[in-house]
């Protein structure tokens, strides 16, 4: 490998290194506003200036310049840092020295940079420029005199996002960073536009002028609005979640997060469950505790276990869902489900068969895509990032079946349902010949596929044009619901002579209906007594007999599995609201009034019982992937049926407004009215 | 130069005329298949020549005819002076040049007359039939100061010269563009002053050529090559 000299002490690189990461692996810190090492280089801030040897006599932008071997790099020389200073006078000539008022200040790059940098005064007295404000969308908000026109928002929503919307127009002084007439930015990772932008032009929308970033308390948690299992840090101050940022996780949102997950956060103050509720002469009534649990344990102990029925919801924690599942079948109650889409998923075709066994990451060793049933874009974004980012490097024949959604790259388009897979198998299309001859072929079988009445023949079918055994396994499910993976893993599903989720809200399907978080299933029909335990007064509660107050995701600890199998933990930031209780503390003191005392008293000693009898619970942050190909027969998986012509269509109608959280949030139904018009809202900045 | 955006009115539509389609077509075939975007600068030119300036639903209609987002477009029209993104004189457009050796030699009244005769830099007269700007340089320097009227140079000009010019435009006449200053092109003032013997004209100076020095022996031309 060639050896390059920074500051004198040689380094080993990779050729193709530009100097920038060179100095990087040497420790040197670089300045740097344009320059992003997930995106394109522009090499336009100049902020990067070094001296190399040999080369002109010149400052040299590293971050443009591959490092050659025997190179000498400088970082440290009077003549770099005068250069610098120079480019950061330039830079501020124009920036307003508006940083008190300014959302970004303490967490602004030109700021940390100018400390280092900057002059103390300025010699500039010409008028400083002033841009127009632009409308952006309602995530967005602009201050665009403060833009230093680095582009990186240009080239992230370009490269990553794959919505060509934003642009810098003009030229010299009146460069100006725009959407096309003021259109409103249409991805769903526009937030990440304000995480890169490294001055306080860009910033959340939402959280304008509330928050001063060093007066928050970080927990590192993980996001449940899609089953993808981001990494975020949720930040708080006092009893409220002010915001959300994502975490760096190579393995699954690289550091970028989806709008839901990161502005759904204030529907956390809004339409919550803080008290328990009895209904009441029809009427919901508040009541204490102990009044509630009376009501919900009278009411099971009189029914017969077999008219019981348990839905957990797409928010729920495997905590609780461990609570439920032990409690219930004490009481001999087979009627349980986490499937409340009517998901064909079932543990006893093997963890694999339900699983995203390809790995977010393996995405990228992909070299064919089958995409059935699914829309990626709106189901989980960040998987969509990632199949856009293997696409970008070329070769990639990508195949869908179901809907056909703009996925921000091209698609050959197969067929809307169940019969176009099976056609494929004779098919001698191109990209039928192609994902034939390819290696590793991914096929990605979405919720859409699978929660029909034909879900299983469906993954069969499925499971038949995918590829395992050896170092591959490209048999993928890509779940919606944060809980789904984990329900699963526990077995979370009918027992013998149980009912489905979808059977148990039929008409006389059961008589005991014990919802844990579950809003997104149809209660028009039952008549049953309905035990709602959740955070939010949704289309659960609304049903509800009696409402226990439970936590919402940043307020317990829990353990989600993502939907590669990848178990997490979330932990708690704020304390549950009013007289709201972490969920499996609830379903602990109701086991208490049943006389089946649940044998755990606190979370250590259920996460140890939830390990002992499930183990891939204990496996944090260990996705199993690739490793069980070998054993795995894609041959059982699913069921041999008859698929109905139904096209398939994805769960997701509404992407900002999946989960009762989301559909509490005032800034997710700004967002969704929004995207109802097509992004043009010409007064609706404020 | 002033700041470059689009103007407040804009048409209700643009429709390409045949001709500018088939030029279009043309620069489109030459770039190969998913290069298409690489004709945009070419193509505003032709809808510039069609128009006269280029207007909002033209740059969407270049856009789609081009298979490339709209912002992109929007942001070459923005960059490019030349790019006219109002409406301009239909009699002339006049761009005076005012670049130093211009303005050394007079730009500024060029400018006065403009103002006096046409109006504001950068708007449309009254009457619609003028719009003049100053950029920068054209790169006719040896006959400054100048101006390029419409698709033409104007050199040597006076204040008086340029008057008449207006005058002639405005009376729908076609004044003769190049130097005003009597001299043919570039030649110094009152004509050429060096290579002025005819011998050198008349070929009888010159020795016919051999060979030309360090040139490869010529290849055998191929038999049934291709012509």
């Amino acid at each position: 490998m060639p050896i390059a000299k920074v500051n004198g002490v040689e380094v080993e690189f990779e050729p193709g290194m530009t100097v920038l990461q060179v100095a990087e692996l040497a420790g040197e810190e670089i300045p740097r506003f344009c320059y992003h090492e997930r995106l394109s280089i522009a090499g336009n801030c100049r902020m990067c200036l070094v001296e190399v040897k040999p080369g002109p006599p010149k400052p040299q932008a590293s971050c443009a310049l591959p490092a050659a071997d025997k190179q000498e790099i400088f970082t440290n020389t009077p003549m770099v840092k005068k250069a610098r200073e120079g480019v950061m006078e330039f830079l501020l000539i124009n920036h307003p020295l508006d940083c008190p008022i300014c959302d970004q200040g303490g967490e602004c790059d030109l700021q940390d940079e100018a400390m280092g940098y900057g002059r103390d005064d300025s010699r500039y007295s010409e008028n400083k420029r002033a841009v127009e404000e632009k409308f952006m969308g309602p995530l967005i908000k602009t201050v665009m005199t403060r833009c230093i026109q680095c582009t990186r928002c240009v080239r992230f929503a370009t490269e990553i996002a794959g919505v060509s919307d934003l642009g810098l127009i003009g030229r010299g002084e009146d460069a100006e960073i725009t959407t096309y007439l003021e259109k409103a930015v249409a991805s769903e990772l526009s937030g990440n536009l304000a995480d890169i932008c490294p001055v306080g032009a860009l910033t959340h929308k939402p959280w304008a002028f509330n928050y001063r970033s060093w007066e928050l308390k970080k927990t590192e948690s993980v996001d449940v609005m899609d089953a993808v299992g981001s990494a975020i840090r949720v930040d708080v101050r006092g009893p409220e979640v002010m915001r959300v940022l994502p975490r760096v996780n190579e393995a699954i949102n690289e550091e970028w997060l989806a709008d839901k997950a990161r502005y759904a956060v204030d529907g956390l103050m809004r339409q919550r469950l803080d008290r328990p509720y009895v209904r009441i002469g029809g009427k919901l009534v508040e009541a204490t505790w102990s009044q509630a649990f009376a009501a919900v344990a009278g009411k099971l102990k009189a029914t017969a276990p077999d008219r019981i029925g348990v839905i957990a919801g797409d928010l729920s924690a495997a905590e609780e869902m461990k609570a439920a599942l032990d409690l219930f079948a004490a009481l001999g109650v087979k009627s349980l489900d986490c499937r409340q889409d009517g998901s064909a998923a079932h543990p006893k075709w093997g963890r694999e068969s339900y699983l995203f066994n390809s790995t977010i990451q393996g995405i990228e060793d992909a070299d064919a895509i089958l995409m059935i049933g699914t829309n990626p874009r709106t189901e989980a974004p960040l998987v969509n990032a990632r199949i856009r980012k293997r696409w970008i490097r070329g070769e990639l024949p990508i195949g869908v079946i179901g809907e056909q959604a703009d996925l921000t790259y091209p698609y050959d388009y197969l067929g809307a349902g169940a019969a176009s897979i099976a056609a494929l198998g004779q098919s001698d299309s191109d990209f039928a010949k192609a994902f034939a001859a390819a290696e590793r072929p991914v096929v990605i079988v979405g919720s859409g596929a699978l929660a029909r009445a034909d879900g299983a023949a469906v993954l069969q079918l499925a499971a038949g044009l995918a590829k395992s055994g050896g170092e591959w396994n490209g048999f993928n499910v890509l779940h919606t619901a944060a809980s789904r993976v984990g329900g699963l893993d526990l077995g979370f599903v009918p027992g013998e002579g149980g009912k489905t989720a979808l059977q148990l809200v039929e008409k006389g399907g059961a008589d005991v209906l014990v919802l844990l978080g579950a809003d997104e299933i149809d209660l028009s029909a039952t008549g049953a007594f309905v035990v709602y335990i959740g955070s939010h007064g949704d289309a659960g509660a609304h049903r509800a007999d009696v409402v226990l107050p439970g936590a919402a995701y940043t307020e317990k600890p829990g353990v989600y599995v993502n939907t590669e199998g990848r178990a997490q933990l979330a932990e708690r930031a704020i304390f549950p609201k009013g007289e709201a209780r972490e969920d499996w503390t609830i379903l602990r003191a109701l086991s208490d009034h049943l006389g089946v005392r649940l044998p755990y008293d606190s979370l250590e000693q259920l996460r140890q019982a939830l390990i002992t009898d499930h183990p891939t619970f204990g496996q944090v942050d260990y996705a199993p992937g690739h490793s069980t190909a070998g054993s795995f027969s894609l041959a059982g998986v699913g069921e041999k049926g008859e698929t109905a012509e139904t096209p398939f269509a994805s769960p997701v109608a509404d992407y900002y407004l999946t989960n009762p959280i989301a559909r509490a949030s005032r800034t997710m139904a700004e967002c969704s009215a929004l995207h109802a018009t097509a992004g043009r809202a010409p007064m609706a900045a404020e | 130069m002033s700041v470059r955006r689009l103007a407040q009115v804009q048409p209700d539509s643009f429709a390409f005329s045949a001709e500018t389609r088939s030029l279009a077509d043309w620069w489109i075939a030459k770039y190969p298949e998913g290069r298409q975007a690489s004709a945009v600068i070419p193509i505003l030119w032709l809808v510039q020549k069609q128009e006269g300036w280029v207007s909002e639903p033209a740059i969407r209609t270049i856009a789609a005819l081009l298979g490339m987002p709209v912002i992109r477009v929007f942001e070459v029209a923005t960059f490019y002076t030349m790019f006219q993104l109002e409406p301009v004189g239909t009699k002339a457009l006049i761009q005076v040049c005012g670049t130093t050796p211009c303005m050394l030699r007079g730009a500024g009244e060029l400018m006065d007359v403009c103002k006096k005769k046409i109006g504001d830099k950068d708007h449309l007269s009254a009457d619609g039939n003028f719009t003049w700007q100053e950029v920068e340089c054209l790169g006719a320097c040896v006959n400054a100061p100048m101006a390029q009227i419409n698709d033409y140079y104007y050199e040597d000009l006076t204040a008086e010269t340029m008057t008449q010019i207006i005058d002639d435009f405005a009376a729908g006449k076609a004044p003769k563009p190049g130097s005003y200053a009597g001299r043919h092109t570039s030649e110094p003032a009152g004509g050429a002053k060096t290579l002025g013997d005819p011998a050198l004209y008349d070929g009888s100076l010159g020795e016919p050529i051999k060979s030309l020095p360090n040139t490869p022996a010529p290849e055998k031309a191929q038999e049934g090559a291709a012509s």
